[in-house]
């Protein structure tokens, strides 16, 4: 078969070694029996560690990532990762304590988790946050299960319901199913904001929580977020805010200020922590005073400078993994925030906001937005296959491949047809901004005069497009 | 073959065809059509109690899944396995080697309720 | 900050748009939505941001560790951590377009190869957060497989994680979890036996267990089948290197914490789940799976695959809303294998059982001290003490070993427990200096 680069296991040579250890005063025989050996050893490659390093650094650069192209995922926000944050989160004393380790010999560590706490309070306006999510849609289960605590110790057993916009992450519904709870889908109006309308009449006894992303996905503001608030409220339900998007708000206003009760931020998005091909994330929660309590173990806490970490509460919900969170994430994103002052941060969430509107004002004839307005952090264009030879936004994803350029998220949210949702991020500069428009509207042009060149993207990458069909239908996951 | 014009029909594109108080059921031709490339299938197993209008089988496509609703109700007395080994059946032939189990029908006047070819042609085109 | 417009650009920009201001775009939030003001530090210059984390750093203690518990020190070669801090890895998303993702997708179909081999089974996924939410993912699946609603779990699985499990579930109400009790620090197979019936959807089983000890890994997957229950094996991948594989003595579903593959402690993550099972349980794996394929010239490469299963595209009928995996730890874990190879990580198995066995005959030899409970166990054990296990553990700090983990905290049963591990780094000195401080104690 034509091959791209060889497996590891293709490469591997009996007899290699990459590291070696010294030998045991003891073989494993003298301790432990016989039948609980394994008889075969595992499969794994036999590889020199100059073998290992070509072979890793060969297949580095199969990929695009981020320090070498503009990848303007929209809802991912791929800002740029600051270096310092790495060597910070990879220092000795951080890196190499145990978990289990007393309070007394973590106090550093700690110390971090305590203030990122603070900070994220700070900037959410919330009283309270859990660093221990792993990830996003980590934090939307721990917040709907905080909201099942809350109903709960309210003896309230008639709320069963949670209501989700149509234009919502699909890790909203699935979350709240995880916990328990029926899901009703609430319509956007045409201009891309939540139907209040509509809401109100979903609302009722049995609505325990209303989830919605702010910005949404199309990137507007909720501009009747208070009043979502208040009915959600008046009904005796909570109001979950999707922070995926925060980037947007960063520095510029409250979400506490909006009526949220609980919400969750990607620090793997809005403040600069690298996303690693799919994580490492972590997903902090945050919640008002009267929720505070339902808080998973474990938490950090002060007192005259010292820190401790408490893992008896009552009414916590427990604990949604093992040990404290994604520490290693968490300093990245705590350097991420010391490295700015009040007017620095406001003046990430205005970049992004003016960097997504540059590129909607030059697309928009193009390429037409889902709904034609200013946009905050990232913009929802369409393409129009009537308009161009049956070419479509998947086909359009791949041509910019070629370009030079990461694609756009495609096909998202659901409730527009064609979608190319696009967040250049403030760390993009005007000329990379310019390029990509620049290829966009190439893309189009090829659309019209040879469609065909545009359907087979792409052309200059590793790989041509590759067999979805025949990989689902007979799957093949390991060697 | 179960020919489609002697089929009946739901809103939500699966066919009953009848034989004593036994159906086959299956997907539509549009139905396959508007899920394209069939990559997997999860039947219910004989012996399992279906109801007409709620979900007991899963068709999925590479980027969809869709649930496959009883058209009618009653016990699963055969499953068509071949479809589940080879999903592509279900595109080639939905009202032949694509059917997907056959019911022992606890309530046959059910099928009155479902629509005849030539009124499922005029709704599916919709 | 990371900002690179000019006045100028930003000018241009404006321009471009249409907009008087920033002002005027940023007026799309309401004004009486907008913050006035934050609570909020001066901002750091590059070289006082570094002082202060590394004065931070600096209140960590360094110490001998001789802890566990799921969290493990263990050698990490340098080419590792050169590798996984390559931008193209680093600072790349999930490979949704996967022709130009080839290198992180490769590299995910190596690591789900890499555990399948490990486990002894024919399908893995690309990672979860770390070996509790594994495990979790796993309980649920083998009770919608199994079509039935209880879950055993043994009370030599990780404390921590059975109250993960128990968070997870408690809200829905399902699956049920019921706590087999282990008074000799196994699961002993008339306990199990008692509680098998037809409602039991799987029997979880660790070995090595939370007290290092081995189970009958194969007597408790014949009796969970013979009453149609599923079998969720528990391992530490690097124990694998050694023992028989889950797969092989009869595990329908295998997971574990994989931080011990070249990761660091890093005080609880990230870590690493691993999650593996049979073929015929495939399209029941939680998060992203990567699948190998051919593109249009027939050339091999690599894709998400089965994504039809996913949150994305299934919603609120998903059965997992997992949406990301821990891609840079899994990444860490294959170049790791790839290092040590089969003998290399047979070697750190074999070092660290040495080394835990000739540590528990010296701490057991000192006057007070007991191995709690009898029979085999890898490189953990636990240490029965005379006087309350955090007290022992606080008081060696001054030598500078971490001594264990005291479990008091988990089950007050245990107050005198401290659970103690010896790995691959552990020196002749500190094993001795351990013992010497103990014996210290105990005068």
């Amino acid at each position: 078969m034509n091959l791209l680069e060889k497996l590891s296991i293709e490469k591997s040579v009996p007899g290699r070694r990459g590291v070696r250890f010294a030998q045991p005063a003891q073989p494993a025989a003298a301790w432990l029996p016989e039948t609980a050996l394994r008889k075969t050893p595992p499969r794994l490659p036999e590889m020199s560690e100059f073998d290992v390093v070509r072979h890793y650094t060969r297949l580095s650069r199969l990929n695009y990532c981020l320090d070498t192209h503009l990848y303007p995922l929209g809802s991912c926000t791929m800002k740029y990762n600051p270096r310092a944050n790495e060597e910070i989160a990879a220092l000795d004393g951080f890196a190499a304590t145990h978990p289990g380790a007393p309070d007394a010999a973590a106090q550093g560590t700690l110390e971090v988790l305590w203030r990122l706490e603070r900070m994220l309070c700070a900037l959410t306006g919330l009283a309270a946050f859990t660093l221990q999510p792993a990830a996003g849609a980590h934090g939307e289960f721990t917040g709907i299960l905080i909201a099942a605590a809350y109903h709960r110790s309210r003896r309230d057993r008639r709320r069963t319901e949670i209501l989700v916009a149509d234009s919502s992450h699909g890790t909203n519904p699935a979350s709240a199913v995880l916990g328990g709870f029926a899901v009703k889908t609430v319509a956007s109006r045409p201009d891309g904001r939540l139907d209040l309308d509509a809401l109100k009449t979903a609302l009722g006894p049995q609505t325990a929580m209303v989830m919605l992303t702010v910005p949404n996905t199309l990137g507007l503001f909720e501009r009747q977020i208070r009043e979502i608030a208040d009915a959600a409220h008046a009904a005796g339900a909570l109001l979950y805010m999707d922070g995926a998007n925060f980037n947007a708000l960063m520095g510029l206003a409250k979400p506490a200020d909006f009526g949220v009760d609980i919400l969750h931020l990607n620090l793997h998005k809005s403040f600069s922590t690298p996303h690693g091909g799919g994580g490492p994330g972590s997903g902090p929660v945050g919640v008002t005073a009267a929720l505070e309590k339902f808080l998973p173990v474990p938490r950090v806490a002060e007192k005259n400078g010292r820190f401790t970490l408490r893992t008896k509460i009552r009414g916590s919900i427990g604990r949604m993994r093992s040990w404290a969170g994604n520490v290693g994430v968490a300093l990245k994103a705590y350097a991420y925030l010391r490295a700015h002052d009040a007017a620095t941060l406001r003046s990430i969430a205005e970049n992004a906001i003016l960097n997504a509107n540059y590129v909607r004002a030059q697309l928009r004839d193009l390429f037409p937005p889902a709904v034609d307005e200013p946009c905050l952090h990232e913009c929802v264009l369409r393409t129009e296959p009537e308009k161009l030879n049956g070419i479509k936004t998947l086909d359009v994803a791949k041509r910019l491949l070629d370009a030079g350029f990461y694609a756009p998220t495609i096909y998202f949210p659901l409730i527009v047809h064609e979608a190319l949702m696009v967040e250049p991020t403030e760390t993009e500069s005007k000329e990379t901004l310019d390029a990509f428009v620049a290829a966009l509207r190439a893309i189009h042009a090829e659309a019209l005069a040879d469609p065909d060149r545009v359907r087979a993207a792409p052309h200059e990458l590793p790989v041509r497009r590759l067999d979805e069909l025949a990989a689902a239908r007979n799957p093949n996951v390991a060697w | 073959m179960y020919d489609e014009k002697n089929c009946r029909f739901a809103k939500s594109h699966e066919w009953a065809f009848a034989e004593g108080d036994v159906a086959t059921v299956g997907i539509s031709d549009y139905a396959q059509k508007e899920i394209s490339d069939i990559v997997f299938v999860e039947l219910p197993k004989a012996g399992a109690q279906v109801e007409q209008g709620k979900p007991c089988a899963v068709i999925e496509s590479v980027k969809a899944a869709a649930d496959f609703f009883a058209p009618v109700s009653g016990e699963v007395v055969a499953v068509n396995d071949a479809i589940v080994d080879n999903p592509a059946l279900v595109n080639q032939s939905a009202h032949g080697e694509g059917w997907f189990f056959k019911i022992k029908m606890s309530k046959p006047a059910e099928l009155e309720a479902l629509m005849d070819f030539a009124a499922y042609q005029s709704t599916a085109a919709h | 900050m990371y900002s690179p417009h000019t006045a100028a650009d930003r000018e241009a920009m404006l321009r471009a748009i249409g907009a008087a201001s920033l002002n005027e775009l940023v007026a799309q939030i309401p004004a009486d939505l907008r913050a006035d003001g934050f609570d909020w530090p001066t901002a750091l210059a590059a070289p006082e941001l570094l002082a202060h984390a590394r004065a931070l750093a600096a209140k960590n203690r360094p110490l001998a560790c001789f802890a566990g518990g799921g969290a493990r020190d263990r050698f990490v070669p340098a080419a590792v951590k050169a590798l996984t801090q390559r931008g193209e890895f680093l600072t790349a998303y999930t490979p949704y377009q996967a022709e130009a993702s080839q290198g992180t997708l490769q590299a995910i179909y190596e690591f789900q190869s890499s555990v399948c081999a490990l486990y002894g089974m024919d399908a893995a996924n690309a990672s979860l957060y770390d070996g509790a939410t594994a495990l979790a993912e796993a309980v649920g699946a083998a009770a919608r497989i199994a079509g039935r609603k209880k879950i055993l779990l043994p009370e030599s699985l990780h404390p921590e994680w059975r109250v993960v499990l128990a968070t997870y579930f408690a809200a829905k109400g399902e699956p049920t979890l019921e706590t087999v009790p282990c008074p000799t620090g196994r699961l002993e197979p008339d306990e199990l036996a008692r509680r098998l019936d037809e409602t039991v959807a799987a029997v979880v089983v660790a070995t090595p267990n939370f007290f290092g000890l081995l189970e009958d890994g194969a007597g408790i997957a014949a009796l969970a089948h013979a009453h149609g229950a599923l079998v969720v094996a528990v391992a530490d991948p690097v124990s694998l290197g050694l023992l028989e594989a889950p797969g092989v003595w009869g595990a329908d579903f295998a997971v574990g914490e994989g931080q011990g593959l070249g990761n660091a402690l890093n005080y609880g993550g990230p870590y690493l789940g691993l999650f593996a099972c049979k073929k015929a349980h495939v399209r029941h794996v939680p998060g992203r799976i990567c699948g190998m394929t051919a593109d249009a010239d027939g050339k091999r490469g690599f894709v998400l695959t089965l994504q039809a299963r996913e949150q994305h595209i299934r919603r609120e009928r998903a059965a997992s809303n997992v949406c990301s995996n821990e891609a840079l730890c899994a990444l860490a874990a294959t170049i790791h294998l790839a290092l040590l190879g089969p003998a290399g990580l047979r070697e750190v198995a074999e070092l660290s059982v040495d080394k835990a066995h000739r540590l528990a005959a010296k701490l057991g030899a000192v006057p007070g001290f007991r191995l709690r409970f009898a029979g085999p166990f890898f490189d953990e054990f636990a240490l029965e003490c005379p006087v309350p296990a955090e007290r022992v553990r606080n008081a060696l700090l001054k030598d500078g070993i971490l001594a264990g983990i005291p479990l008091g905290g988990y089950d007050p049963a245990w107050k005198n427990v401290l659970l103690v591990g010896a790995t691959e780094q552990r020196t002749d000195e500190e094993i001795d200096r351990y013992a010497a401080a103990l014996g210290r104690l105990a005068r």
